[in-house]
């Protein structure tokens, strides 16, 4: 038996560490801990609601789009406002961009070193040596596409910028709509940018996907996890945004099934909060514990039913049909790459549809009480906002992110996370070099950032209307 | 290429420079002071902690000279968790080789806050022998070894959001854990690349940049963001947008632009793309040390504090720079 310890574990955003114990070369158990908390949600508290959508976006440098769209359907819902067709599409473009971005990172900066062997200098060496299989011709043209795709990456963040300001940390989504107008001469440029984004999509992107599950076909045999899905669903439609680009489902046992929000609780037997801090979320009281016996981890554990899910692009082109060969690492790569595409076409046709001269915002007249959910899909999957206003300032605001139910601890029942489920059964034939490992971490594509700001408790899910 | 003075590369970098493009000054600069394998590369050592990933992010969004370029021919990255290829132990030994190694020579950038809380337990980087490494001693040893710190993003220069109130994890900006090793504050949030990288090469060529009060290099952090606004005629005038998509001066609207000292108007982001203001929306302060506590509300017009929305009572206590002094 060998116990190995990935801390930090890099190349992802935020802090993980990984500990796996390895017998006769395969894992028999694996522990995935978050080791930042910064308790967001408790600063939040007192404050002007208005200011969640700029403040909440800070819970993540990687996905500020994505906690700016979930803040804002929030407030839209506490606030009662309409959100006019202008804004609904320019925040549709923002969250889409960063969508773009977001995947791009993914494969070619954070994930593509644990297959292709790129230049000996730093910050590409040292790493881990062994099984590097592509031949010398495709590693090296994979790794030209590593600095092709920084500068796509960018183009994406110009994109948002085009109608968010700037990125990271946009200004433009606001409660009730956009504060930026449908600028012709914006719209102009983000088309421009667009096209260079999606030519890079469908030409290298693509490609480079191919080529890697061509070379590396055993992992979708590899880091399966729960098998369960889970998507809130994104991207409205319609005014009402009862027609979404992306499906709300749960995917489990080989079949799809509406979702019930009011399923989802939160456990935290292994994580550093007071044992009030789980459970029902009706009897939230959470409270940091640094000393906690027997827990390992910031994260917390968001079960749906007491089952484990997973969440993400997989999940998300599962739910819409678009992608159903299977649930592995090699999977997860590919949705993200087909997710890129869809989205890129959407992003086309959002472009279309924005009026110049239409409005893009509504007045938002902040309650002395209200209570409202934002629940929308973050390009690292399932991202949800509660708050609850009194005395017309934030009372109590919770976020349950992506990355919490992927890299969730085990749970009272003794149920691993879906990232540790994953682990547990892989191969690794070198401990010093546990390529396996980082391959299926990554997969995931985890974001620590979000996953352990947890500080308040939420609402009783099962008290508001989704 | 020209071998500019510290005089002309001040210039460049500042709001004239802004408006042409750091992109064009700094990479014959670059290449001047960093030309050549004896030069060698200026080794740099990048820690996260009580952060977001932001201001990293907001790096690689640099258009001149491009992320590639400071990668492969500007700084020689040793540690950078967000992109470095190792991981684990085979990581933790790259950063403490770098630092005996580089003793004296290298910069060290923090980015996020430090924890203090909880006996640094909040954040942690690395093992050593089975136990967790608080990130508030990292930091302090890894600044005893450096030429000078960089504390990039308003986190890590001033406290931020995770220090905001009630501070839940007593973050501390990197100033207040760090002793006898130079320390530049680059706030923003994120903080601009141009910021980043331009003190990065006025600190290897040149030293020290002239820094404000709050440790800001003034190159950058000289002026007003109100007095450089495009919207400034408005506010001259009387002309205020009653909502924000509407034309018009924002100050009304809760614009803290008469607080902030940076050059966003001129040098916008994103490669020139925009900033807040010129997407109708407030400017946070987010460089200053008042950001998020007293720049906010972020739409309620400085420096009293009005009801939010309709039905808000007892308005909150908060003193507001360059208010009613």
């Amino acid at each position: 038996m060998r116990r190995i310890v990935i801390d930090p574990v890099t190349r992802l955003e935020g802090h993980l560490k990984v500990m796996v114990e390895v017998d006769a070369g395969k894992v028999v158990k694996a522990e995935v801990a978050g080791t930042l908390f910064r308790g967001f949600e408790k600063v939040l508290v007192g404050r002007d609601p208005r200011d969640a959508v700029f403040l909440t976006q800070r819970i993540c440098g990687v996905c500020p789009a994505d906690h700016a769209t979930a803040a804002a359907l929030a407030l839209d819902e506490a606030c009662q406002v309409e959100v006019p067709a202008n804004g609904r599409v320019l925040r549709n473009l923002m969250l889409g961009g960063n969508y773009l971005q977001s995947h791009i990172t993914h494969f070619y900066h954070l994930s593509l070193p644990d297959y292709v062997e790129m230049p000996e200098v730093v910050p590409f060496t040292p790493h881990y040596t062994g099984d590097f299989r592509l031949s010398k011709e495709a590693g090296e043209k994979l790794a030209a596409h590593y600095f092709a795709a920084l500068n796509i990456r960018r183009k994406c963040h110009e994109l948002v910028a085009q109608f968010g300001g700037k990125m990271p940390h946009l200004a433009s989504i606001i409660a009730g709509g956009t504060s930026q107008n449908a600028k012709a001469e914006r719209i102009a440029a983000a088309r421009l940018l667009l096209k260079d984004i999606s030519g890079f999509i469908n030409t290298v992107y693509e490609d480079d996907v191919r080529l890697l599950a061509s070379v590396y076909k055993d992992y979708f045999q590899l880091g399966k996890g729960s098998g369960n899905l889970l998507t809130y669903g994104a991207f409205p439609l319609d005014a009402g945004g009862g027609k979404k680009l992306f499906a709300r489902g749960v995917y489990q046992g080989g079949a799809v099934s509406a979702l019930d929000p009011g399923q989802i609780t939160e456990d935290v037997s292994h994580s550093w909060y007071t044992a009030k801090s789980g459970g029902r979320p009706a009897d939230f009281s959470t409270q940091a514990d640094a000393d906690k016996a027997g827990a390992y981890s910031w994260v917390k554990a968001p079960r749906y039913q007491g089952g484990v899910f997973e969440v993400g692009p997989l999940a998300r082109m599962w739910m819409n049909g678009i992608y159903q060969n299977g649930i592995s690492a090699m999977d997860r790569i590919v949705a993200r790459m087909l997710e890129a595409k869809f989205m890129a076409v959407a992003m086309e046709r959002w472009l279309d549809e924005l009026d110049p001269a239409g409005p893009c915002e509504t007045a938002v007249e902040i309650p002395y009480e209200a209570e409202g959910v934002g629940l929308t899909e973050a390009a690292r999957g399932a991202l949800g906002h509660w708050v609850k206003i009194r005395g017309g300032r934030i009372e109590r605001y919770e976020a349950v992110v992506p990355t919490t139910w992927n890299a969730s601890p085990v749970d009272a029942a003794g149920k691993p996370g879906a990232l540790e489920q994953a682990l547990v059964g892989l191969e690794v034939p070198d401990a010093d070099n546990p390529l396996p490992v980082i391959r299926v971490i990554h997969s995931f594509d985890p974001c620590l950032a979000c996953a352990v700001h947890l500080a308040i408790p939420g609402q009783p899910m099962a008290e508001f209307k989704i | 290429m020209r071998n500019l003075s510290r005089r002309e590369f001040l210039r460049l970098c500042g709001a004239a420079g802004a408006a042409a493009g750091l992109a064009d000054v700094l990479k014959p600069e670059i290449a001047v002071a960093f030309a050549g394998p004896a030069a060698g590369k200026p080794p740099v050592i990048w820690l996260q902690g009580g952060s977001c990933s932001g201001c990293s992010v907001s790096l690689l969004n640099s258009v001149s000279p491009s992320i590639a370029e400071v990668l492969t021919g500007v700084i020689s990255l040793k540690f950078h968790q967000t992109l470095m290829s190792a991981a684990g132990d085979q990581a933790m030994d790259v950063l403490y080789e770098a630092k005996k190694k580089y003793k004296g020579q290298y910069v060290l950038i923090v980015e996020g806050t430090v924890p203090a809380g909880a006996g640094g337990r909040y954040a942690t980087l690395g093992e050593k022998r089975e136990k967790p490494v608080p990130f508030i001693r990292l930091t302090q040893e890894l600044a005893a070894d450096a030429k000078a710190v960089l504390a990039v993003g308003s986190c890590a220069s001033f406290g931020g959001i995770p220090a905001g109130q009630p501070n839940p994890t007593d973050s501390l900006p990197a100033s207040k854990v760090i002793s006898g090793v130079p320390i530049i504050n680059i706030p923003g949030c994120p903080s601009h690349p141009d910021w980043v990288l331009g003190t990065v090469v006025h600190l290897l060529k040149y030293g020290l940049p002239d820094l404000d009060a709050h440790a800001r290099p003034k190159m950058f952090f000289g002026s007003c963001v109100h007095d450089t606004c495009g919207r400034r005629k408005d506010f001259d005038k009387g002309k205020f947008a009653t909502r924000l998509s509407e034309p018009g001066c924002l100050y009304k609207l809760g614009c803290k632009g008469p607080l902030a000292f940076a050059d966003c108007p001129t040098r916008k982001f994103n490669g020139g793309t925009s900033w807040c203001v010129a997407a109708n929306s407030p400017c946070l302060a987010c460089v200053e040390p008042e950001f998020p506590d007293k720049s906010g509300p972020f739409f309620v017009r400085m420096p009293e504090y009005g009801p939010a929305g309709t039905a808000a009572p007892q308005p909150r206590e908060v003193k507001l720079l360059g208010g009613d002094k």
